[in-house]
């Protein structure tokens, strides 16, 4: 099933300049359309205004769209609760916070506050919370860190993780049209890696993985900027002879077992990487999910793969070697296929 | 920045009809919460029970001084607020006593209940955090075009100490919006006297520093709350910006019923500040010749007919029921996920 992203009321003659557009810009096009066509939206947070945000994710908003992109105070408990109570007044704030690592000051909101109004009263919670996400080299331990699992953990939270150009652009469209919190994790890695020709005039929904790449021998299931490096390996194990099928899961929260179930029962193996530490965490549930309910898919004992189990390291030597890359996944992979 | 300090004389600014309308609302929220007290003890009520005694003055005074339209964030004592504002009894019956037919229908309880809806939003425990919620819905109405509103948040001088307490009495400063901080100093937050809460000599004086206007009251003294509070309510709808009032009270009970207080200073409890603000209205009221005996008494009797109706009401009401309840945390229905695990 796809959505026609015309759904969202725009017209879509940006696409027919044909220039590629790289994974930030689709950010930055994604809240100018989501500003131009909903008056309820606004952005809220740390250098967003004139000076366009730290990553240029707002470049020119606050010109095009006077009142509506604000510059918030270094207050990120302050942040989401304003944008908490202009959910509850019906405005569609997108939060942006300038590292996903600093929405720790703001996590009681999130979690205790955003997540719980529409259980507790009804009334929703329409905020979309941008988290730049994962590790770039040289960022460091508090600039780094990829917290999906976080607040996947929550109950009344959506966390999105997308992985490509078209998905950052529909899904954060999506975000904002959603009636709940969204936890919306990009990744800077990707912001100025990853480019497209255009932008997407139709998307998958919300809620459906996606098979990145087709296989029959294993199961690579992955999110945000693994899934480049998970497709990198299967490149690398076609010329073994090997198949692997990718499934980018898009959001975590909701997960797809429905898609990731039907993958694994094709191929009966499954390995599943993900960039934030190994205690819990998105490929724990994937995992458990899979053994769980379709442990007779499975011809060898599912794997996983994550992050060493130490804050992100500075130096790029170091960096490298703490995330799953395709080389460890590769190797990963290869131990799946043996058993 | 403006620093005022408001007392009443006894030539009271505020007339005879609004202090006798506040009495009676003190009256019915001191009787709801002997009422929920009693329950309490009687094992009726489920976790705790917070009660409003000794801050009654000042909790109905900010309820007062706003009006349809504008937004409201109590604090665990602001019974007479939150009555004040427009709750009614049934819902505040309904939230203690889990009832499915109250606002928040059994999924959160006691003093957790709003309608957010109609400004009136229902508190995290988390101390500080519903100052900026506010905050954010004033400048959703500026975004609105909505003027002349305001919104008001309640808190103690415990929740001063909180960052979340900072970055939205300094966001309401940077975006000058119409707040209305009102800060109980009942001296203990919990079992912790306000010498380990703060180190300043008086919270007010913390206005300054924000760059937002400040006020302190007497707390006890009902006329000085109504017009203190009449005043800074006005000031922000005039358009003057964050508007901060420090009143001086005690509190004249636990922290919940489960809390016997036996740590409050027995020389505070015989001080000024220790004084019980419904006694010293009522006082006030005959001294004044407002009302007498006969009607003061006529109006407990009152008071206690509607609470115990009320509460009756919600006691033949069923309670929830688990096999009902759609245990669905999200609005967007088709996106929420099945875990076949969880029977």
């Amino acid at each position: 099933m796809r959505i026609r992203i015309e759904a969202f009321g725009g017209d879509a003659s940006r696409n027919s300049l044909n220039v590629s557009i790289t994974y930030l810009e689709a950010i930055r096009e994604a809240q100018a359309r989501a500003l131009a066509e909903d008056p309820r939206v606004f952005i809220y947070g740390q250098d967003v205004g004139a000076f366009g945000g730290a990553f240029k994710a707002t470049k020119n908003l606050a010109q095009e769209f006077p009142g509506r992109v604000i510059d918030a105070p270094i207050s990120e408990d302050a942040m989401v609760g304003s944008a908490i109570g202009a959910a509850i007044e019906g405005m569609r704030p997108i939060i942006e916070m300038q590292f996903a690592d600093f929405s720790t000051p703001g996590f009681n909101q999130i979690v205790n506050h955003a997540a719980t109004l529409y259980w507790r009263t009804q009334v929703p919670c329409p905020i979309t919370i941008r988290l730049p996400s994962g590790g770039t080299s040289g960022s460091g331990p508090f600039h780094s860190q990829s917290m999906e699992t976080l607040y996947a953990h929550y109950p009344g939270l959506i966390v999105m993780t997308p992985a490509t150009v078209e998905d950052a652009y529909s899904m954060l469209l999506e975000a904002v049209a959603i009636d709940d919190p969204v936890i919306f994790c990009e990744h800077k890695y990707l912001y100025y890696h990853l480019k497209a020709e255009k932008l997407p005039t139709e998307a998958m929904p919300v809620g459906k993985a996606r098979i990145a790449r087709a296989g029959r021998d294993m199961t690579i299931v992955a999110y945000s900027a693994m899934v480049h490096e998970a497709l990198a390996v299967a490149d690398e194990l076609a010329t073994e002879g090997t198949e692997v099928e990718v499934v980018d899961l898009r959001s975590v929260k909701p997960l797809d077992t429905d898609t990731v179930m039907a993958s694994v029962a094709r191929t009966g193996r499954l390995l599943c990487v993900g960039e934030s530490w190994p205690w819990g965490g998105v490929t724990a549930e994937v995992i458990a999910r899979v053994a769980t309910e379709g442990f007779g898919l499975l011809d060898a004992p599912p794997q996983r793969l994550n992050a060493k189990d130490t804050p992100v390291p500075y130096h790029p030597n170091l960096w490298s070697a703490h995330r799953p890359t395709a080389r460890s996944i590769a190797a990963a992979a290869r131990n799946v296929l043996r058993s | 920045m403006v620093q005022t300090a408001i007392r009443s004389g006894s030539e009271s600014a505020t007339g005879t009809d609004a202090f006798i309308k506040a009495f009676r609302l003190m009256l019915l929220a001191r009787t709801l919460d002997d009422k929920f007290a009693s329950l309490y003890r009687a094992g009726k009520i489920h976790g705790g029970v917070f009660l409003g005694r000794g801050q009654e003055a000042l909790s109905v005074s900010v309820g007062l001084a706003l009006r349809k339209g504008d937004v409201f964030a109590p604090l665990i004592r602001d019974q007479a607020g939150r009555l004040a504002f427009g709750e009614t009894l049934l819902d505040a019956a309904r939230t203690y006593l889990g009832s499915p037919l109250g606002p928040m229908r059994g999924r959160d309880g006691n003093v957790h209940r709003g309608r957010p809806r109609e400004g009136y939003l229902p508190m995290i425990s988390h101390l500080g955090a519903m100052i900026a919620v506010v905050n954010g819905t004033l400048m959703a109405r500026r975004f609105k075009g909505v003027t002349g509103t305001v919104g008001a948040a309640c808190i103690g001088e415990g929740a001063t100490s909180t960052g979340a307490f900072h970055e939205a009495i300094n966001q309401a400063a940077i975006e000058k919006l119409p707040l209305v901080l009102v800060i109980a100093n009942n001296h203990y937050a919990y079992s912790t006297p306000s010498s380990r809460q703060f180190a300043c000599k008086s919270l007010a004086d913390r206005a300054d520093g924000y760059g937002v206007e400040g006020h302190s009251i007497d707390g006890t003294d009902l006329g000085a709350c109504l017009k203190a509070l009449g005043h800074a309510v006005q000031r922000a709808r005039d358009g003057h910006g964050p508007q901060m009032i420090v009143a001086r009270l005690l509190r004249l009970c636990g922290h919940g019923e489960h809390d016997d207080a036996s740590y409050i200073d027995p020389q505070l409890k015989s001080s000024p500040v220790g004084r019980d603000c419904l006694k010293v209205a009522e006082q006030h009221l005959l001294a004044q010749g407002w009302a007498d005996n006969i009607a003061i008494d006529s109006w407990r009797g009152e008071a206690t007919h509607q609470v115990e109706d009320a509460v009756a009401t919600v006691q033949r009401e069923a309670p929830p029921d688990p096999y009902r309840e759609n245990w669905c945390a999200f609005a967007s229905k088709h996106l929420v996920e099945t875990h076949p695990e969880i029977p």
